[in-house]
């Protein structure tokens, strides 16, 4: 005891206490909080959607409501499905920074299996598209022509012809869909994320959306070439034309001006 | 700046040693001309062995455009149209693009850089001053002109004769007509082909995507999707010239958030159909925001409430898009009520 007390004044010594507080007040809690009534009978789904509602109710109810009912600060999500959670949450974009005329993307600070029982949640709420399983977006042996038809035609207007976004209204964007995995951008099809409209299965099906993901792979991927070389963000002419009237046109008046500035005289006046 | 800071070699009265000329002038002029500064040599001019330098070095920049030019040819032949290569930090490029690039690159800038460097280093910089003569002719020039042209005009019987006069006139008149006459080869007048679509009461509303009929139950709140009149195939001769005037774009909205009433009663629970091509120059606008329900035109930014009779509510866009009535047919397909009631599409002079 003798030897504890001599060492009460060691820096680390209120680190160390601290911790063992917490250790003290985890286990404690352990101990008296209410047994899990998911013993035997509850089934691993609603576990799922208990362990979600947990989360929900720390991350989302500030402005969705306890419900999920909406509030001024955010829609309802009753109806919107586990597809729509997996995505917003996936992407990062919820739980949102701030409000604004749009929510960025951002790092997500969920794992998984987190957001998977959030989404859980979300779904018994009510009815809406589920997350998709592998086989529905693997791009795998889809037709990226005719997904460069169908991109062309149904998401190029805001996305640009090849996925590198664009500006809307009042500060909102369509974001770039250069890094995007396959499972995200079935979901924002799908469930039509913020303003973006959606295009469900009825209107638009599966096969077609996998076409659709292979083509945005194909001129938008990692490893896509781009044969001319500094494409300038892809954004077409308006980029491109800044560039050569600025830089080109600009480099060469300040070539101009510093060969004519430079005197080739013996002597310097 | 002080008249300490001219050299004293500038200065009028050092210019003109006779003085009296430059004198009166600069009563009038009290800017007088100072003339042109006495010639500076360069080093090439004084030093023969940095002239052979300067020649060395422009040979040798025309000789690596040379080279360059070569260079191009080789890689133009060598290189494999597909083949891409990475190339830090451009990243994975074509490398035919990037060695025809390179070299015709280097073979243009070595011939100008080249040619800069020789006519400031070794081409004669002694400045000319070569004075510009009088734009007005002779005096005797200008009469003989004139007596000749009298005398031209006199002996042509112009004046004289005025049935060649006037028959010259007409012809010359009606000469231009035959270039007229061909302008109508242009193309046929458009008609009312401006006011009418494919679209027809009964039609069907096919999308665009399945190419199958909709029903109202596939078009999902907050949903955006594409439609042509039935019996349009993309394979169609015309079907370009026709899905110009009938493209439409499909939104349901809750029915409690359509603002406008005729909005309300041409739609089909909550669906709503408009044009898809922008009143303003008819650009194909459909950036369609589901939280706002406005559209926006990606050319100038026209932008319309889909929910308020696709009103303008910023832009240049001079009306709201036309909207088509729809309705259910029988078998449960969505269906057109008629054509569109106005013209699609830009504004024109005789829209009314």
């Amino acid at each position: 005891m003798k030897k504890l007390s001599a060492r009460r004044r060691h820096p680390l010594a209120a680190v160390v206490v601290l911790l063992l507080a917490l250790a003290a007040t985890g286990g404690l809690y352990a101990a008296f909080a209410p047994a899990d009534k998911a013993q035997a009978d509850e089934t691993a789904q609603s576990l799922a959607i208990d362990e979600g509602k947990k989360l929900y109710a720390v991350g989302c109810a500030s402005c969705h409501g306890t419900g999920g009912q909406g509030t001024s600060d955010g829609p309802s999500l009753v109806g919107v499905g586990a597809a729509a959670v997996d995505f917003q949450v996936g992407t990062g974009r919820m739980p949102a920074q701030q409000p604004g005329a749009q929510v960025p993307k951002k790092k997500n600070i969920y794992n998984q299996a987190e957001i998977d029982q959030l989404a859980a949640y979300v779904a018994s709420l009510g009815a809406g598209p589920a997350v998709p399983t592998d086989k529905q977006y693997n791009p795998e042996g889809a037709d990226i022509g005719k997904g460069g038809e169908l991109f062309r035609s149904n998401c190029a207007q805001c996305h640009n012809f090849t996925g590198e976004g664009g500006a809307l209204t009042h500060g909102k964007f369509a974001p770039s869909l250069e890094g995007v995995s396959p499972k995200h951008i079935y979901e924002a099809m799908q469930t039509g994320p913020q303003n973006m409209p959606s295009f469900p299965d009825t209107t638009m099906p599966e096969k077609e959306k996998k076409d659709i993901i292979a083509y945005i792979d194909a001129v938008n991927g990692d490893e896509t070439p781009s044969p001319g070389g500094l494409s300038l963000g892809g954004l077409g002419p308006v980029s491109e034309g800044l560039f050569a009237w600025i830089f080109g046109l600009g480099v060469m008046i300040a070539v101009a001006v510093w060969v004519a500035a430079r005197t080739a005289k013996a002597k310097k006046s | 700046m002080s008249s300490q800071d001219i050299p004293e070699e500038n200065l009028p009265s050092e210019q003109d040693a006779a003085g009296h000329t430059l004198q009166k002038t600069a009563d009038e002029h009290p800017f007088a001309d100072p003339g042109l500064p006495p010639h500076e040599h360069r080093v090439q001019d004084v030093d023969e062995r940095a002239a052979k330098s300067s020649e060395r070095t422009v040979a040798l920049l025309f000789t690596i455009s040379m080279l360059a030019t070569i260079g191009f040819i080789a890689s133009y032949v060598a290189f494999p149209v597909e083949k891409i290569v990475y190339i830090w930090p451009i990243g994975h490029i074509s490398a035919l693009n990037f060695a025809l690039g390179v070299t015709l690159g280097i073979a243009l800038f070595c011939i100008g850089a080249g040619a800069v460097h020789w006519a400031r280093t070794l081409m004669s910089d002694v400045e000319i001053v070569d004075e510009r003569h009088a734009i007005e002719a002779e005096p005797e020039v200008r009469a003989k002109v004139m007596s000749d042209f009298a005398a031209g005009a006199e002996e042509s019987g112009f004046g004289r004769r005025k049935l060649i006069r006037n028959t010259m006139f007409g012809a010359m008149a009606l000469v231009p007509l035959s270039g007229v006459i061909l302008l109508r080869d242009l193309g046929p007048l458009p008609e009312d082909k401006l006011r009418h679509t494919r679209w027809a009461r009964g039609k069907m509303l096919v999308n665009m995507n399945t190419h199958e009929p909709l029903r109202p139950e596939d078009v999902a709140v907050g949903s955006l999707t594409f439609a042509m009149p039935e019996g349009m195939s993309e394979h169609d001769h015309d079907f370009q010239t026709e899905i110009a005037k009938a493209a439409l774009m499909i939104v349901r909205i809750q029915p409690e958030d359509i603002k406008d009433k005729r909005e309300l009663e041409w739609s089909h629970e909550g669906i709503v159909a408009y044009s898809k091509i922008c009143t303003h120059v008819g650009c194909p606008i459909s950036l369609y925001e589901q939280q706002t329900h406005h559209a926006l035109c990606p050319c100038h930014q026209s932008t319309f409430d889909l929910s308020d009779g696709a009103r303008v509510i910023f832009g240049p866009a001079g009306h709201a898009l036309p909207q088509l009535r729809i309705g259910v047919n029988e078998e449960g397909y969505l269906e057109a009520l008629g054509d569109f009631e106005e013209p699609v599409g830009p504004s024109f002079w005789e829209r009314g």
